[in-house]
């Protein structure tokens, strides 16, 4: 699975990423307009940290062990099987929030005007996600997730089965 | 359905169809494609979303608007639901179920995925006509046919259920008073600071609280007409919910060997007592983490989530379950809040409480030497997840617990260590670009 990766030590903090992904995912997808002309000015899909030194940005890790998914009460939270990104159907969502709860990342955000929840879907329309195409100091890349995200619900103790 | 008295043989079997038997049949369907897989449901429709019954009877969903997955589901995994129809009674030593339509299904391994029923207290003129309890799409369906006519509704009990199907009523126009027989509404969920916030919140959208009472009557002749309260005031309504809470519905373990207590007892292999019987969610009873001991917890997360260490392990792939608390997600007549743990302190020596109150934005956590056991957020709900996540991961906070709560809380208060296995990226000593290249297969970064 793809997911964004941040390098903390190039990044400085600037937020460029946050505000390209806010146009990218505006009705305009043009920054002027979005921050200035667009009636609902949409969400960033990830948020930038910073605390003294340490800066960098936060958005979806699309977990193998997705929580967000796990916890999600309609089944809008899903899996997309032929990208693997962890994906929100906006019609199914309801803004009952139970999959923030669960994210160990704080990478959803509610919108509140919409009632569905918001996040980074890797930018299903480019090659290369809005945020990482635009980062000035290269800070943030995509690719292949091969080392699999933490296993947070259960851990396996015994491989192998006859099954399948 | 055609009485059959030839058993149907089935490698899994599952009684239920919501979200523990759903989060079983996906995870045995990720290890083992073919195995035949039957479920059992005696609610007649596909796996829908119990948490939007409220939403259906504002009339804001339709049933196929919430069904869990998509209609093609069962076709897609190979799965035989059998919907309508109930279990009536198992046979652990042959592996027979016997269903209401008077067919057997012999099954290799078992899963209780049942749910709750709804606690009934014993009270005068429960069986009169425009009492209801608020569980199934049956109950939504006939309030929502009954509420037509209704002008005022008495819920009984100011937990998660009551307040979901009062913020319904309010919105078909149907005033609703909750009476909770505890000091506070959503006692169990959230700490009393909280519970009071909830509950000026419900008065300002025009529900009426009563609390430390409880109903001892519903008066009327047929119909209902009203309540009387334990103190003998009567209260009019037309209408009455009665949402004082579910029990783990353990019908099907009567006179077996499955040990029950609260719940089905299962350990953390989500198998009960018997061998290849396993069970999951409501109906059941697992390990809380926050309490180290087994619990029932019954929310959405921990069914989906038990059901699929269960169909790991009924699939042969051998899976732990770390344990699972309370949580959840409340957001009812626009107030956002979210809790898990325990909220409110046992009074051990070793335990801290943290919080911050500020405009109406409410933030607590509850730490057991330096590990959060409890948490409760109002309004800047936010940064909670990343909070729970360290209540599950049992990470001791004690270099950053101050900044739990802080407005900018985030992966940047943590040790640089823990950060860095979070968000998996190379250490501070490797710091180049390529470093991470041994993790990723294929990088693109800015153009
Ligand atoms: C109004 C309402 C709001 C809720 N809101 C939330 C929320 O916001 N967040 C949250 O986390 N949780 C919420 N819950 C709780 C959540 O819905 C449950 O925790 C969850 O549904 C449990 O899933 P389960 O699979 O264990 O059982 P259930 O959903 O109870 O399903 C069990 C199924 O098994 C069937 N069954 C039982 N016995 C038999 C038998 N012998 N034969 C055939 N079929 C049988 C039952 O008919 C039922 O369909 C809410 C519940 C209600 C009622
Ligand atoms: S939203 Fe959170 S839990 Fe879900 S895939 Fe993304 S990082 Fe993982
Ligand atoms: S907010 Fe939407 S996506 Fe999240 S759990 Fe609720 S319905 Fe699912």
């Amino acid at each position: 699975m793809n997911r964004v990766y941040v390098n903390e030590q190039v990044c400085m903090g600037c937020g460029l990423c946050q505000v390209y992904c806010q146009a990218e995912h505006s009705m305009s997808k043009d920054i002027i307009k979005a921050f200035n002309r667009d009636l609902l000015r949409p969400l960033p899909g990830l948020r930038v940290e910073r605390k003294g030194p340490v800066c960098f940005p936060v958005q979806c890790q699309h977990c193998d062990e997705a929580w967000c998914v796990y916890s999600c009460l309609t089944g809008a939270m899903h899996r997309d099987m032929a990208t693997g990104a962890v994906v929100v159907d906006r019609d199914r969502c309801v803004g009952c929030w139970t999959c923030i709860v669960a994210c160990p990342y704080g990478a959803l955000v509610r919108n509140t005007t919409a009632k569905v929840v918001a996040k980074c879907d890797l930018c299903p329309e480019r090659e290369v996600p809005v945020c990482v195409a635009n980062c000035p100091n290269e800070a943030l890349m995509v690719g292949e997730d091969r080392c699999g995200s933490p296993n947070w619900d259960c851990h396996r103790v015994e491989g192998g089965t006859e099954a399948g | 359905m055609m009485a059959n008295r030839q058993a149907i043989g089935t490698e899994y079997l599952i009684i239920g169809n919501s979200a523990g038997a759903i989060g079983a049949a996906e995870a045995l369907r990720e290890v083992d494609r073919h195995g035949v897989l039957t479920m059992v449901s005696d609610e007649p429709y596909p796996a829908y979303c119990r948490p939007l019954l409220a939403k259906y009877l504002a009339g804001e969903r339709t049933v196929d608007e919430m069904l869990f997955r998509p209609a093609d589901f069962y076709a897609q995994n190979d799965i035989t639901l059998l919907s309508g129809n109930r279990v009536k009674r198992l046979e652990l030593d042959s592996r027979v179920a016997h269903l209401e339509s008077g067919e057997q299904i012999t099954w290799n391994k078992l899963l209780l995925a049942t749910g709750g029923v709804p606690i009934v207290p014993k009270m005068g003129g429960v069986d009169k006509k425009g009492v209801f309890t608020f569980l199934t799409l049956e109950d939504a369906q006939a309030i929502a046919s009954f509420a037509r006519n209704a002008g005022r509704a008495v819920v009984v009990g100011g937990g998660l259920i009551g307040i979901s199907v009062t913020e319904a009523l309010t919105k078909l126009g149907i005033g609703v008073t909750i009476v909770e027989m505890k000091d506070r509404v959503l006692n169990t969920i959230l700490d009393e600071e909280a519970s009071s916030i909830a509950e000026e919140n419900l008065r300002q959208a025009g529900v009426a609280v009563i609390t430390n009472h409880t109903v001892s009557e519903i008066s009327g002749q047929a119909f209902t007409e009203g309540v009387v309260l334990d103190s003998g005031e009567g209260i009019p309504c037309d209408l009455v919910v009665i949402a004082i809470g579910v029990l783990p519905r353990t019908e099907l373990t009567l006179n077996t060997e499955i040990r029950v207590n609260r719940g089905i007892v299962v350990d953390l292999y989500m198998s009960t007592s018997y061998p290849g019987v396993y069970s999951c969610g409501d109906a059941a009873e697992a390990y809380d983490f926050v309490y180290a001991a087994n619990r029932v917890t019954p929310i959405w997360l921990n069914a989906y989530i038990g059901g699929r260490i269960a169909g790991h392990n009924m699939a042969g792939i051998r899976t732990e379950y770390r344990g699972g608390t309370t949580m959840n997600a409340l957001s009812y007549f626009g107030l956002d809040i979210a809790a898990a743990g325990a909220v409110t302190p046992s009074d051990e020596t070793n335990c801290e409480v943290i919080s911050r109150r500020q405009d109406g934005i409410y933030r607590k956590v509850v730490l057991r030497d330096d590990v959060v056991t409890g948490m409760v957020f109002v309004r800047e709900i936010e940064k909670s997840g990343i909070v729970f996540g360290l209540m599950r991961d049992r990470t001791n906070v004690s270099s950053f617990k101050q900044g739990l709560l802080a407005d900018d809380f985030g992966l940047a208060y943590f040790p640089e260590e823990l950060r860095r296995e979070r968000l998996r990226t190379p250490g501070s000593g490797v710091g180049s670009r390529s470093a991470a290249l041994g993790e990723v297969e294929r990088l693109v970064s800015g153009e």
